[in-house]
């Protein structure tokens, strides 16, 4: 957590912050838009910022704001904000042995601030959990740099957003940078041969499968990219293989 | 009552983040963990941003685009080949944002893309 000196005064802190100054215009772009979108939407003033501020999931916010609006049942809405983030189930799974060795109250600060690039950038950054004190301490305090800019700049530019949403006309499609951001950072990630066929065969899957509900594409496009690499592997068409 | 009942619901969408979010890693349980899972796990992060971003750039009104005029598919080509242009030189990304921006506004404000 960014509150904790053993955090903010550790040098990883600030390297984690580094790593997020370039995407940081998309995501204010992105959490500016997420304002606007859900005032207009219907949601009063009040409630779009109590859910900017305590939600902090710009694509369950933007999934549950008209079912809102519209008076949909409780339990309806939940379950679309479950669905809508169960990519981040698969990446709890992933980020667990990073984590497990602290405090549940810490584990369960940093992982809600944890959005996608947050988790993207720290699996990159460290490939393989420390096995010891010094670098486990540096992993939290690179995370919590990490988290904390994201946060702070989603939160500025959402508030922003909710604020003036009247002034703000949607057409111009502003959102869009946070979508060019993402692609910055797949571009980034797409460093091996196997990597590029995982991000070609799930944006594949999550376009054909863009008819489900409740953006349930999403995990169809991560379960046939880590299904179909996996199967890569075993036919002996790995990185190691491709590179040699 | 309505109004309750509106705080009710935003704490749960906030509970909701923190319970997907740190789904496994609440509890202290052991969790086995297959050699398989940890491989394929590897591939998750590229393979979820692609699944959020391609549907965002390639589907309109639910389905695949069938016509050339759209202003995503030129900003997100010409963001990705700056990005490999200038790659390893700093602030690729930044300029991935600002240059696909630089194609998407006109396209989209001027000609209606």
């Amino acid at each position: 957590m960014f509150f904790d000196p053993a955090n903010y005064k550790h040098p990883s802190f600030r390297e984690g912050m580094r790593d997020m100054y370039p995407v940081a215009p998309g995501i204010w772009a992105w959490g500016l838009m997420t304002g606007v979108a859900m005032v207009q939407s219907g949601l009063s003033v009040e409630v779009a910022a109590a859910m900017t501020v305590l939600v902090y999931a710009g694509s369950s916010q933007l999934a549950a704001t008209p079912m809102i609006a519209a008076g949909a049942p409780f339990w309806v809405v939940l379950a679309t904000a479950f669905c809508v983030n169960l990519r981040f189930v698969v990446f709890s799974i992933h980020l667990r042995p990073y984590l497990m060795h602290w405090p549940r109250w810490q584990r369960l600060c940093v992982g809600y601030m944890t959005a996608d690039l947050s988790y993207v950038m720290f699996v990159k950054r460290f490939p393989h959990p420390a096995q010891d004190r010094a670098g486990q301490r540096a992993e939290l305090a690179y995370l919590s740099g990490n988290t904390f800019l994201n946060w702070v700049g989603w939160q500025i530019a959402s508030l922003v957003g909710v604020f003036t949403a009247s002034q703000i006309p949607g057409s111009w499609g502003l959102g869009f940078a946070g979508v060019l951001a993402l692609v910055g950072v797949i571009c980034s990630l797409s460093d091996t041969p196997m990597r590029r066929i995982a991000a070609g065969v799930s944006g594949a899957a999550a376009v054909a499968a863009v008819a489900l509900p409740l953006k349930l594409n999403i995990v169809v496009g991560i379960a046939a990219a880590v299904a179909i690499c996996l199967l890569l592997e075993r036919t002996g068409l790995n990185d190691k293989a491709s590179k040699a | 009552m309505t109004d309750l009942w509106l705080i009710f619901t935003v704490l749960a969408l906030a509970v909701a983040t923190v319970v997907t979010r740190c789904f496994f890693f609440i509890f202290d349980r052991a969790l086995p963990f297959p050699r398989w899972a940890d491989r394929g796990l590897r591939y998750a992060p590229i393979a979820a941003l692609s699944a959020v971003i391609i549907p965002e750039i390639l589907v309109k009104h639910g389905a695949l685009i069938t016509n050339w005029q759209d202003a995503r598919i030129y900003a997100a080509a010409v963001g990705a080949a700056f990005y490999f242009w200038r790659r390893g030189q700093g602030q690729a990304v930044l300029g991935t944002i600002v240059l696909g921006m630089a194609v998407y506004l006109p396209l989209r404000i001027g000609l209606g893309w």
